[in-house]
């Protein structure tokens, strides 16, 4: 598949969609490392501000708005989509599908290492003189637009350009998914026998290839303030701040989705294998989330509700932000039913699916708070704010995430991970997930503003510092339970039990195939006979059907 | 204990019961789907003797399970939308008729505060200036004209529930009406520089005739 003699010497430089997938997985979790020291440090001098960080120092107030602007960059766009869109995507929808590779391999390795060069000037960007980027991670002019207002020049002009190369990789990464989806489906694979995760792997891609394009060209117009001089976002030279933030949201709040919807992908996988159950309401799913995508585009001045915007765009934004808890209502009223009467196992891909479940409810009521433009007037820029998103975005990447490691681990590397170590990774990661988050929501009701290094120097704020110590201590050991997945991770890599080629007894294509599938994933391309959720089917011999195994009873083939 | 900072403005107690509202309507369906899953994964875990029953959710009968429950989130969510339109309008709408109006400006990372002085106008030479402290009298519309010099600031009252960003190249007029005389703080709530964590005024809510003694000793004379 367009290997050239030197790709094939250098697997690094693979056109493997497989092998792609694991170079993406390596890369973010790379940054998943740093943008945890990012929150380490971030906690500490909350709690104990003024103090040396222990292993760093003393943290600046400058160096600690570059830290909460990278700690943001790295976590949506080097951790969340290159694991959930790009890993996984890449590993699983050939997969399901039943292709042999994506359908345009070259471009795929191409998209990688335009990647993989972002991520290298992202890098570079920590040591240029002045620092990294420090104007927050949306970038809100003219804080950004002015190398005198942060004193970061090189700093900032390589953060833009890193995310421009990271949106033309994922813009790559997009059209490839697509092309792969719509063209490459096996024999009998119609778009209603489509596993849902590749419909919301879809459904990001396109929400992504839409949204992406005004922000790319808000990100040359902030270079260009910052470079050549012209005036775009700064009012002095008939330039308007707003501006760039109807195109960050334009884009920002989209990407949200492009984040979740993969994540609530992977759930949607690993509940019906583990409740050995159809997943409830397939179609239902698959409409929902098309809705959501697409209101998806009409939301985004929720986040400028206080900015200055006439305030009678607030409430039209307000009823379609809170509109779009319905979609979202019904996936998860669905994943709840799919539980209903269903014969649940607790392995470890499960918990995290469930903890995903349990986690994100709760992140998407505190959005409705956040959706009402009054409360909003209140709680806009506070903890509140950040407790909600963490809910979604930590359930969506990490538990998501973890749940979709855990669970295609064996068919990625032929081996089983460490079910015990799994377990007590996940009930770490549970509970002191709640024990940093919840208790942020009061000390983001008591009022305390976002990016503020030091609480104490506010007076109202210093009744909370109790709460603010809690939250440190219990992120410090949330970040430390990681290191029971990173140990089972590469340990499982050397010594895990053999996997079978179906250890889950799951029913999509995937399985069917050995652990790790070999380079053109299929002996032979499978024929599709049924929808990919038929568990405990009455007329299949055992509790699961695979989406290839044809059956002779009349009955079972009209499903 | 209340999980809000006191409330000494007029629409502040219209903000906290909003919250409440979407509070006792959220915190309903939280109880309700996390009791289900709960109660589900206990109920319906994995024994020998059980088996998972076949139920696919594609038919409008069965699939009726779930849209009900979302049609009712459809009804809840336009109570909200209607309940906070109410809100919204009344404290961003139209500023009501004031009796004081203030300019302040934000820069890093201060508050710049300007009084119309005794001619009652700006940008002329009684104009009096002052940082950080923003002096007003309790139980009277206040009209802020919200300015910045540089970069997005945000104009913060925890204690009133107000907050507007102050944009460079506009001016955003704000208002509030505080119901007891006291010292609150306004911080910025925009990230807007290093100086940013610190960058706090004081607001000096007075009683009526405390506040015509500052305007005495502080104000140019007529």
């Amino acid at each position: 598949m367009g290997e050239g003699p030197l790709a094939k010497k250098m697997r690094i430089f693979s056109t493997d969609h497989k092998v792609i997938a694991k170079q993406y997985l390596s890369v973010g979790l790379f940054w998943a490392v740093i943008g945890a020291l990012t929150a380490y440090m971030i906690r500490w001098q909350l709690a104990y501000p003024e103090t040396e960080v222990p292993g760093w120092g003393f943290i600046a107030p400058d160096f600690y708005n570059m830290l909460v602007t990278m700690h943001g960059t790295i976590m949506v766009f080097f951790v969340a989509m290159p694991i959930l869109l790009a890993a996984f995507g890449n590993f699983l929808i050939p997969l399901m599908i039943g292709a042999q590779d994506m359908a345009f391999p070259r471009l795929n390795r191409l998209s990688f290492w335009v990647f993989a060069l972002a991520s290298f000037i992202l890098l570079t960007s920590f040591f240029v003189p002045g620092g990294a980027a420090s104007a927050g991670w949306t970038g809100y002019p003219p804080l950004s637009a002015k190398v005198a207002y942060t004193g970061v020049n090189w700093g900032l002009n390589l953060w833009l350009l890193a995310l421009a190369l990271e949106f033309a990789s994922f813009l790559m990464g997009g059209v490839n998914f697509l092309t792969t989806a719509i063209n490459l489906r096996a024999p009998g694979m119609t778009f209603f026998r489509l596993p849902l995760l590749v419909w919301m792997e879809l459904t990001a891609a396109v929400i992504f290839m839409l949204s992406v394009g005004p922000l790319i060209a808000g990100a040359v117009m902030l270079l260009m303030d910052r470079v050549i001089g012209t005036t775009f976002y700064l009012p002095e030279g008939g330039g308007e701040p707003l501006l760039w933030q109807h195109l960050f949201w334009f884009f920002g709040h989209p990407e949200v989705y492009v984040i979740l919807l993969p994540g609530l992908g992977l759930v949607l996988e690993v509940i019906p294998a583990f409740s050995r159950k159809p997943i409830f309401g397939y179609r239902a799913i698959i409409y929902s989330t098309i809705a959501a995508g697409m209101l998806s585009f009409v939301v985004w001045a929720h986040h400028q509700f206080i900015s200055g915007m006439d305030p009678r765009l607030a409430m039209p934004f307000s009823i379609t932000t809170i509109i779009i808890s319905v979609p979202f209502a019904l996936i998860v009223f669905a994943m709840i039913a799919t539980l209903w009467r269903g014969s649940i196992s607790f392995s470890t891909p499960m918990l995290f699916a469930v903890g995903t479940l349990a986690v994100f409810i709760a992140g998407g009521l505190t959005g409705i708070f956040n959706g009402s433009a009054a409360v909003d007037i209140y709680i806009h820029d506070t903890y509140f704010i950040v407790a909600h998103f963490h809910f979604t975005l930590f359930s969506a990447v990490f538990f998501a995430g973890f749940a979709g490691l855990y669970f295609w681990f064996p068919k990625m590397f032929g081996r089983m991970m460490n079910e015990t170590l799994g377990k007590i990774h996940f009930w770490l990661t549970f509970v002191f997930f709640n024990a940093v988050f919840i208790p942020m929501h009061f000390v983001g009701l008591g009022g305390m503003m976002r990016r503020i290094a030091n609480p104490m120097q506010y007076e109202f704020l210093q009744p909370l510092q109790p709460l603010n110590i809690l939250i440190t201590v219990a992120a410090i050991v949330l970040l430390l339970s990681q290191l029971l997945f990173v140990i089972n991770f590469f340990w499982s890599l050397r010594a895990g039990k053999k996997a079978e080629s179906n250890p889950w007894q799951a029913n999509t294509l995937e399985w069917s195939t050995l652990s790790p599938p070999p380079h053109a994933n299929f002996e032979k391309i499978p024929t599709v006979y049924r929808s990919p959720y038929e568990y405990s089917l009455p007329e299949a011999p055992q509790d699961w059907l695979p989406q290839d195994l044809p059956l002779t009873s009349p009955a079972a083939a009209r499903r | 204990m209340s999980w809000f900072p006191e409330n000494v403005s007029t629409f502040g107690g219209e903000i906290d019961s909003l919250f409440y509202l979407i509070l006792y309507i959220t915190g309903a369906w939280f109880l309700l789907t996390e009791g289900l899953i709960l109660f589900f994964l206990i109920r319906y875990r994995r024994r020998a003797s059980a088996k998972a029953a076949y139920i696919p959710g594609n038919t409008l009968r069965q699939a009726a399970w779930i849209l009900v429950p979302c049609l009712i989130v459809l009804i809840l969510d336009l109570w909200i939308d209607f309940r906070g339109a109410a809100v919204w309008a009344r404290i961003k709408g139209k500023v009501p008729a004031s009796d004081l109006m203030i300019q302040v400006t934000g820069k890093q990372f201060n508050w710049e505060i300007v009084y119309p002085g005794p001619d009652g106008k700006f940008g002329t030479e009684d104009d009096f200036q002052i940082e950080n402290e923003l002096h007003v009298p309790v139980g009277k519309v206040v009209r802020v004209v919200l300015k910045s010099k540089d970069v997005i600031h945000s104009f913060f009252l925890p204690h009133l529930r107000l907050k507007q960003d102050a944009v460079p190249g506009r001016e955003i007029h704000a208002w509030f009406e505080a119901t007891r005389p006291g010292q609150f703080e306004i911080p910025c709530a925009e990230l807007c520089g290093f100086g940013h964590s610190g960058m706090n005024g004081q607001l000096i809510v007075h009683t009526p005739e405390e506040y015509q003694k500052w305007v005495k000793d502080h104000w140019p004379k007529k």
